[in-house]
């Protein structure tokens, strides 16, 4: 039977996007991010993004196999997992690092759940924390960024937000260097993850995004907004102490957060009001965690807490139908 | 039901931890090492088989409408005794369970078999029985001990296996760890019983 007949509640539109054609689209909007990471760090980048990219598609073909599911890697979801969890990694990882967070990130984050569209959190955020809870030395190790690998020995170095909270913990002030340093922030000339050190980069690449309609603003917009607000109130407070927001927008994983991950269809919102609860819940999160918490960066734990609150979001913001009496409080009803 | 029949089912066919899910707490929580999981087992099947003994014993004694109180002050008075003996004898393992050796009390592995099992049965059964369930207990949290510790610290009872340049699997040890662990182990089950059958 070629033709289905498909009986479904309007509206009836349907869109044109395919998995693939999204899947490929928001590999493309990455990689400027890419190519600036390999600017900036040479080689070694380049052998971070190559593992990860193969690990996740070798680990998502294997389970296919042995789950016995059909073979859908080509739909390039796994790749995409794998170029965003190298995206999270630092430039130095070696090579079992890259593929143990590759194995992590299909195995364990999406297909013991059932595969594309039934993971409650973003693989590569999964394989990320467990990274940096199993191997803090290895996932905090920066390279100094060396323009196209002008020095070949690696120089590490601290992220600015590491050396911010260093400092806010040891002295109880913030480094006057770091606030005037905000264009270096922005090209990505600072120690870091691939894929964070470069704002420039990542706003390129969502331009692509929003082009091609992939992305709404709801989500990156609440989310930055929130930060922003946020930041700005405890910097208004005491600037000595608290960075200002344009730092927060600047360093760490905020843009690759916001524009890539925050915004992954499968794990957040589905609708307008849910996302911009969602925002600003990662917002609020990230600001928390990086002001008070025992981490310097706290974006990839935001979103996997709002991952979590996904499904409660969807319930509590579930649009009434046409004509529907306005229930008091949705899924009450029925019997206890 | 012969009685080969009650003894193998507690290692396999109805293993508690991996089929029947019972007493997860300790599971969960002591099976850091495969030496913790080996004694936090070794310690259960003792109350265990003592209780199942005590209870059938006792089954015609105990009126029914007190009997889980009854079963209860059974199996306090031998987690009793294991607590002591382990802090006399064996102070360094005693330490590492801590607080999971008084709550084997509320493992409902033992009250389960009690109530299910050793309360209807006279007394040949409820040892075999109890010895079966405790020693499918005990090969459970050492298998699950054993792959935590294997991955986690690189060792197995305390014997490094990888050499020095292992970085061991933190989370591996940690809560998440053991979660991780035994749902992969119970799947590893399942396909292997789809596969006899």
């Amino acid at each position: 039977m070629e033709q289905k007949l498909i009986l479904s509640p309007a509206p009836h539109l349907h869109g044109e996007q395919s998995t693939e054609q999204i899947m490929r689209a928001v590999i493309y909007a990455l990689l400027p991010a890419c190519a600036v990471s390999i600017y900036f760090f040479g080689l070694p980048a380049l052998r971070v993004l190559v593992l990860c990219t193969l690990g996740c598609v070798l680990a998502e073909i294997g389970c296919q196999k042995l789950m016995r599911r059909p073979a859908a890697w080509r739909d390039g979801s796994a790749a995409l997992t794998g170029v965003l969890l190298a995206l999270n990694l630092p430039p130095a990882s070696p090579w079992w690092l890259a593929l143990l967070g590759a194995a992590v990130a299909i195995v364990v984050g999406k297909q013991v759940y059932g595969g594309l569209g039934h993971n409650p959190f973003n693989p590569a955020l999964v394989a990320r924390v467990v990274l940096l809870i199993s191997f803090p030395v290895q996932m905090t190790t920066w390279s100094a960024p060396t323009p196209l690998g002008a020095g070949l020995d690696l120089v590490t170095t601290a992220t600015p937000l590491g050396e911010a909270k260093n400092a806010v913990m040891l002295s109880g002030r913030l480094p006057e260097a770091l606030q005037n340093s905000s264009w270096d922030y922005f090209i990505g000339n600072m120690g870091g993850c691939l894929g964070e050190v470069s704002a420039l980069a990542l706003l390129l690449g969502a331009a692509y995004l929003f082009w091609k309609r992939i992305l709404t603003w709801h989500i990156p917009l609440s989310y930055l907004g929130s930060v922003v607000v946020i930041a700005g109130i405890f910097w208004l407070v005491d600037p000595s102490r608290y960075p200002s927001p344009l730092f927060h927008l600047l360093t760490g994983g905020l843009m690759l957060g916001v524009f890539f991950m925050a915004t992954d269809m499968v794990t957040s919102p589905v609708t307008p009001r849910g996302m911009l609860v969602f925002g600003v819940g990662c917002g609020l999160l990230t600001v928390l965690i990086r002001l008070f918490g025992g981490y310097p960066e706290g974006v990839s734990f935001a979103i996997l807490l709002m991952n979590a609150a996904t499904p409660l979001i969807d319930r509590f913001t579930r649009p009434r139908a046409f004509g529907e009496a306005p229930a008091r409080v949705s899924g009450r009803q029925g019997a206890p | 039901m012969n009685l080969q029949d009650e003894f193998t089912k507690g290692l396999w066919r109805d293993n508690p931890v991996f089929k029947l899910l019972l007493g997860l707490c300790p599971v969960l929580a002591v099976t850091t090492s495969a030496e913790n999981g080996l004694g936090m087992g070794l310690a259960t099947t003792f109350v265990l088989l003592c209780s199942n003994i005590v209870v059938s014993l006792l089954r015609k004694v105990i009126p029914s409408k007190v009997r889980i109180p009854s079963f209860i002050v059974i199996i306090a008075s031998f987690v009793t005794v294991v607590q002591l003996t382990m802090e006399a004898y064996l102070y360094d393992l005693h330490k590492a369970l801590g607080i999971f050796i008084p709550l084997i009390v509320v493992n409902c592995l033992i009250l389960g078999r009690a109530e299910a099992f050793a309360s209807k049965q006279p007394l040949r059964g409820a040892l075999i029985d109890g010895l079966g369930m405790g020693l499918g207990f005990t090969l459970a949290l050492f298998v699950l001990g054993g792959v935590r510790e294997i991955f986690g610290a690189g060792t197995l009872l305390g014997v490094s296996l990888f050499g020095g340049a292992y970085q061991p699997f933190l989370l591996m040890i940690l809560p998440p760890g053991a979660f991780i662990t035994l749902g992969f182990l119970l799947a590893g089950m399942n396909r292997i019983e789809s596969a006899r059958r």
